[in-house]
C-alpha cells in the first residue's frame, strides 16, 4: 500500500510541477464555458420584426400582439404589400418579415389551419434560425391556448421539441452539458494516455516493470490522480455555470455527480487503452484528439442534432460514449428528470467502462515487446 | 562460488533480426562482469532478458537461482536495473526521484543510506535541483543510486558511461569497484573497449554472438600473434604502405601509431627499406602488447573469414 | 608553417553572468585532425557554435576558412561540413536521397552531385546499397556514409561529434582511414569527443575545463608532459577543477 500512495504521490507531483498541464486541466475548461457562455450566446433580445398582415382580423392582431410581448421581438415597421418585403430587410435593422395570408382568421376557424409565413434574413443564417425557432414556439404556445377553447386538432405548425424544455428559450442551457462532456474526456482520455507513453518514451517504464509494483498499481497511480482532478473540474463547471450563467442544475444533484463519476472512470479506462496501443506521446495525443474530440464534437449531438444525420453517422454516433452521457447531463440538468429515465444509457457506459478496462488489462504488458 | 547467472543456449529474434544467437556465460557472486561490444550487438536485448523484461525466443536464462521467465516476479523484488537512458523523471528533484524509487521498492532512503552513501554524497548537495537539470555526470550518478536503493543482489547497468565525460567515468567506476564490498553482483555492458580493463571478467560480443569470455587481461594475451606498432608522420601513407607490404597480416591505425602483424612475427630491416622506398621515413617500430580492441578485432577477423568459407 | 583555417584570438561568449568561453586562444591547420575535449559543461558546444557560425562571441576575432564568425556566419556554414553520432541521415529516405538531399542543399549541380554520388558508392563498395533505405543499413556502413555525405561539397573544415562513438572496431579503423584521406586532401578535421582513446588518433588535441583551454598539444607530447599513459590520464588530471 506504502508503495503505492508513493506512486500517486509521484504523479501529483508530476501535475503540479507542470504549469501546462495544470492549464489544460482548469485554464481550458473555464474558457471554455466563458466563451461559449458569452461569444456564442444563442440569446434573442428585441429583435425587429416587420409585419405584412394581409388579412387584419382579430386572429393575427392576437399573435402579433404575443409575438410583440414575448420581449423577444419589436415590431419595427408594418409593411403594406409583398414589394416593401425586400425593401425593409434590405435596411439590415429588420431581421425578419412575418406575413400573415389573406383571410387568415376565416380559414383557421373554417378549415382548422392558416398559414403564417416567416420570411428571415438568409445571409444571417444563426440568427434566421433562432428567429424561426422562437416564432414557430409563440405560435405554437398560442396553438396550445386555442386548442384549450375550442376543438382539438387545429394546430397551424409542428411544434418544435426543443422548446419544450427550455421555456424561457435561454441559450446557455445547450451548451454546458456539451462543454462539460468534451473536456471530461479529452482531460481523461489524453492525460491518462499522455502520462503513460510519457513513461515509455523516457524510459522509466523499463524500471517500473523491473520493480515489485504490479501493472494494476502502475494504472491505478496513473489514474486516481486524474479522476480527483476532473471531478473538481465538474463541480467547478456546474459552479461557474450557476453562478455567471445563472443555470440550476434541476434534476438530482447526487445522480448527476455520481453520472458524472462513471463517465469519467469511462473516459480514463479508455485512455489508458489508448496508451497501452501508442508507443509514444506524439501518438496518444493524436488518438486522443483526432480519434476522440473531433467525433465528440461532430457526432455526440453537441453541436448537431443527431436526429439530422444520415443513417450511417448515426450507426457510428451510436458508438461514441459521449452521445450517452449528453442525453444523461441534459435530462438531469435541464429536463430534471431521474434516474429512471437514463438508465439505458448510465448502462450502455458501465458496458463501455468494462469493455476499455478489459481490453486494456489484455494489452498491457508486464514486458517489453 | 555461487551462480549469479547461468544462460544455456539463449537465442531471440525481433522480425527477420537475429538479435542474440546461442549465447550462453555464467556469472558469479561478486563479480563486476561486462559486455563489451558495439551497439547493435544485442547487448541491450540480453539485459532485458536478464531483467525479466523480454522472454527469450530459445535457451534457459537462470538468475539467482530462478528462471528469468517463471520467476519474474520474485526477480523484480532483486534486481537493480539501469536502462541506456537514464531512466529519472525530469521533472523531479534529486530527492523526489530516490524517495519515488525507494517507496516503489518498498524502502527508505535511511534504510540502505550507507550502501549509496558513496555515490548519492556526490549529488547530496544538490538534492533540490530537478533531475532533467544536472550534468551527465550527476545523472548517471542519481540513476545508479536509484537503482541501488533497495539493497539489489544484482545490479543492471546498460551502457551507463555512454555520454558522460571522461572524469565522471573514471569516478563512476570507482564507484562500482567499491560496492564489492557490499557483496552486489554487477553486470555492465559498454561499446568502449578501454573499459574492459575495468571488470573482473568480461564477454566479447558482436552480432548477437558471445565472441570470447574471460578475464580481460587473459583476452589480451589471447591474441595469437606478436603486435607491433609502427608510427610514422603520414598515417595514411603508411598504413596504405604496410598493408602492401608481402609480409605483412594487418594492419590498423590504432591511436597515433598503426598496430600491424607479421606472417613471420618479427621484421627485419627489408620492412624499413620498403618503407623509405614507398617515400616514408622517420618510422619508429616497437613490438607492444595487444589490447583487448586489438583481440576484438582478431576474433571479428576470424569470425568474417569464416563466414566467407562457409 | 602550414595554413591555419581555424584562427580564434581572445573568444569570450557571455551568457548574462556567466562566461561560457574565457578568452580562448588557438589555430587549426589546413588538413589537421584537431580533437576538441573537454568535460561536460566546460564550453566546448558553445565554442563548436561559435565556430560553425550558429552563434555570435561576445567579444574576439575568430576566422573560420577565411571568414569572420562575427560578420559573415552565411559564409562559414557553406564552407563547414557538419558529422554528429546521434543523427546525420534520414532513416525513411534512400541512400542516394539522402544525398541529393545534402548536396542540393549546398548548392552542388545536379549533374555534379551525380558524379560525386557514383563515385562515393564505388569507394565505399556501396554500390548495390543506392537504393536502399538507411534504416535497413548496418550501423556501420551508415556511419562512413554520414562522413562521405559530409564531405560531399569538399569543406575546408569538417566538424565532426563523436564520430566512431559505439561502432565495432573493423568499421571504426575504415572510418578513420576515411578521416586520414579526407585530411590528406586538405580538409580539416574538427573531432569532439568523450572518448580519449579517439582523441589518440587526432594530431593535435586542446583540453577545456571552465571556459577555458588548460591544455593544447600532441597527444604524445602532452602524455610525456603529464607523466601519463595514456590521453585519458592527461584528462582525468586536469579537465576537472572543483567537483562537478
Amino acid at each position: 500500500m506504502k508503495r503505492f500512495l508513493g506512486f500517486v504521490n509521484k504523479e501529483f507531483l508530476h501535475i503540479f510541477r507542470d504549469v501546462r498541464t495544470l492549464i489544460i486541466l482548469f485554464g481550458i475548461p473555464v474558457l471554455q464555458i466563458l466563451l461559449f457562455g458569452f461569444v456564442v450566446s444563442t440569446d434573442l433580445k428585441n429583435a425587429q420584426v416587420a409585419f405584412l398582415d394581409l388579412s387584419q382580423d382579430e386572429m393575427t392582431q392576437k399573435i402579433s400582439d404575443k409575438i410583440c410581448s414575448s420581449g423577444f421581438f419589436r415590431r419595427s415597421e408594418t409593411l403594406l404589400s409583398y414589394n416593401d418585403i425586400d425593401k425593409v430587410l434590405r435596411k439590415n435593422k429588420t431581421k425578419a418579415v412575418i406575413v400573415f395570408e389573406k383571410d387568415f382568421g376565416r380559414n383557421l376557424i373554417s378549415e382548422g389551419k392558416a398559414t403564417i409565413s416567416i420570411i428571415t434574413d438568409g445571409s444571417e443564417p444563426n440568427m434566421a434560425t433562432l428567429i424561426t425557432n422562437y416564432v414557430t414556439g409563440i405560435v405554437t404556445s398560442f396553438n396550445m391556448e386555442l386548442a384549450g377553447t375550442q376543438a382539438a386538432g387545429t394546430f397551424l405548425v409542428q411544434p418544435e421539441v426543443r422548446m419544450f424544455y427550455n421555456p424561457s428559450l435561454k441559450g446557455h442551457f445547450m451548451f454546458v452539458p456539451g462543454v462539460i462532456t468534451l473536456i471530461l474526456i479529452i482531460i481523461c482520455a489524453l492525460m491518462t494516455s499522455v502520462t503513460i507513453t510519457r513513461e515509455k518514451e523516457f524510459g522509466t517504464m523499463e524500471v517500473l516493470l523491473v520493480s515489485p509494483l504490479k501493472p494494476f498499481q502502475i494504472i491505478l497511480g496513473k489514474v486516481i490522480p486524474y479522476f480527483l482532478l476532473s471531478f473538481i473540474n465538474v463541480i467547478l463547471i456546474l459552479l461557474l455555470s450557476w453562478f455567471v450563467f445563472g443555470l440550476p442544475v434541476k434534476g438530482s444533484l447526487v445522480l448527476l455527480l455520481a453520472e458524472s463519476m462513471l463517465y469519467i472512470l469511462m473516459s480514463l479506462t479508455l485512455g489508458i487503452l489508448i496508451s497501452t496501443v501508442s508507443k509514444t506521446m506524439q501518438q496518444a495525443i493524436f488518438i486522443s484528439l483526432v480519434g476522440m474530440m473531433l467525433p465528440t464534437i461532430l457526432l455526440s449531438g453537441f453541436i448537431f442534432p443527431i436526429e439530422n444525420m444520415p443513417a450511417g453517422y448515426g450507426w457510428v454516433a451510436a458508438l461514441m460514449p459521449p452521445k450517452y452521457f449528453i442525453i444523461i447531463i441534459k435530462n438531469i440538468m435541464i429536463k430534471g428528470t431521474g434516474f429512471l429515465y437514463v438508465w439505458k444509457e448510465t448502462l450502455i457506459l458501465i458496458l463501455f467502462t468494462l469493455a476499455f478496462t478489459g481490453l486494456s488489462i489484455r494489452n498491457f504488458k508486464i514486458r517489453l515487446q | 562460488m555461487q551462480k549469479i547467472i547461468e544462460a544455456r543456449g539463449i537465442c531471440k529474434k525481433f522480425g527477420k533480426t537475429q538479435a542474440l544467437k546461442d549465447i550462453s556465460f555464467e556469472v558469479s557472486e561478486g563479480e563486476i562482469f561486462g559486455f563489451i561490444g558495439p551497439d547493435g550487438a544485442g547487448k541491450t536485448t540480453l539485459f532485458r532478458i536478464i531483467a525479466t523484461l523480454l522472454i527469450p525466443d530459445e535457451g534457459t536464462m537462470e538468475v539467482m537461482g530462478l528462471d528469468s521467465v517463471s520467476g519474474y516476479r520474485e526477480l523484480r523484488k532483486n534486481i537493480g536495473y539501469m536502462p541506456g537512458r537514464f531512466s529519472l523523471y525530469q521533472d523531479l528533484s534529486v530527492e523526489e526521484n530516490l524517495n519515488f524509487y525507494a517507496t516503489v521498492f518498498g524502502t527508505t532512503l535511511k534504510e540502505n543510506y550507507d550502501l549509496i552513501a558513496d555515490i548519492y554524497s556526490h549529488i547530496e548537495p544538490f538534492k533540490k535541483r530537478l533531475a532533467g537539470k544536472l550534468s551527465g555526470g550527476m545523472k548517471q550518478k542519481l540513476a545508479l543510486s536509484c537503482a541501488l536503493i533497495h539493497k539489489p543482489g544484482l545490479l543492471i547497468l546498460d551502457e551507463p558511461t555512454t555520454g558522460v565525460d571522461a572524469v565522471s567515468r573514471a569516478e563512476f567506476w570507482g564507484m562500482l569497484r567499491n560496492l564489492r564490498q557490499h557483496n552486489i553482483t554487477i553486470i555492465v555492458s559498454t561499446p568502449y573497449m578501454d573499459e574492459a580493463m575495468k571488470c573482473d571478467r568480461v564477454a566479447l560480443i558482436q552480432a548477437g554472438r558471445i565472441l570470447s569470455v574471460n578475464q580481460p587481461d587473459k583476452i589480451r594475451e589471447q591474441f595469437t600473434r606478436k603486435l607491433f606498432s609502427v608510427q610514422a608522420p603520414e598515417k595514411y601513407k603508411l598504413i596504405h604502405a604496410l598493408r602492401s607490404y608481402p609480409g605483412t597480416v594487418t594492419a590498423y591505425p590504432f591511436g597515433d601509431s598503426v598496430h600491424v602483424t607479421f606472417r613471420s612475427d618479427e621484421f627485419d630491416n627489408s620492412l624499413y627499406e620498403y618503407l623509405r622506398g614507398m617515400g616514408i621515413t622517420n618510422v619508429v617500430i616497437h613490438e607492444t602488447r595487444a589490447g583487448i580492441e586489438d583481440r576484438f578485432l582478431e576474433l571479428m577477423e576470424k569470425g568474417t573469414t569464416a563466414i566467407d568459407r562457409g | 608553417m602550414k595554413e591555419a583555417v581555424i584562427s580564434v584570438k581572445n573568444l569570450v561568449k557571455k551568457f548574462g553572468n556567466f562566461t561560457a568561453n574565457d578568452d580562448l586562444n588557438f589555430e587549426v591547420y589546413e588538413g589537421e585532425i584537431f580533437g576538441f575535449l573537454g568535460a561536460n559543461g566546460a564550453g566546448k558546444t558553445t565554442a563548436i557554435r561559435i565556430l560553425s557560425g550558429l552563434s555570435a562571441p561576445t567579444s574576439g576575432d575568430v576566422t573560420v576558412a577565411g571568414y569572420n564568425a562575427k560578420k559573415q556566419p552565411e559564409q562559414i556554414k557553406k564552407n563547414i561540413g557538419y558529422m554528429c553520432q546521434k543523427f546525420s541521415l534520414y532513416e525513411d529516405l534512400t541512400v542516394k536521397e539522402n544525398i541529393m538531399l545534402y548536396g542540393g542543399i549546398y548548392g552542388l549541380k545536379k549533374a555534379l552531385i551525380r558524379e560525386r554520388t557514383d563515385l562515393l558508392l564505388e569507394k565505399l563498395n556501396f554500390r548495390e546499397y543506392g537504393d536502399r533505405l538507411i534504416s535497413d543499413l548496418p550501423l556501420g556502413l551508415r556511419q562512413k556514409l554520414a562522413f562521405s555525405v559530409a564531405v560531399l561539397h569538399e569543406p575546408k573544415i569538417v566538424f565532426l561529434d563523436e564520430p566512431t562513438g559505439g561502432v565495432d572496431p573493423i568499421t571504426r579503423r575504415q572510418f578513420w582511414e576515411m578521416i586520414y584521406e579526407a585530411a590528406g586532401r586538405g580538409i580539416t578535421v574538427f573531432v569532439t569527443t568523450h572518448y580519449m582513446d579517439e582523441a589518440e588518433y587526432c594530431d593535435r588535441i586542446s583540453i577545456m575545463s571552465e571556459g577555458k583551454i588548460v591544455a593544447l598539444d600532441t597527444p604524445a607530447d602532452l602524455k610525456k608532459q603529464y607523466h601519463a599513459a595514456s590521453v585519458e590520464e592527461v584528462f582525468v588530471k586536469i579537465a576537472r577543477p572543483g567537483n562537478n
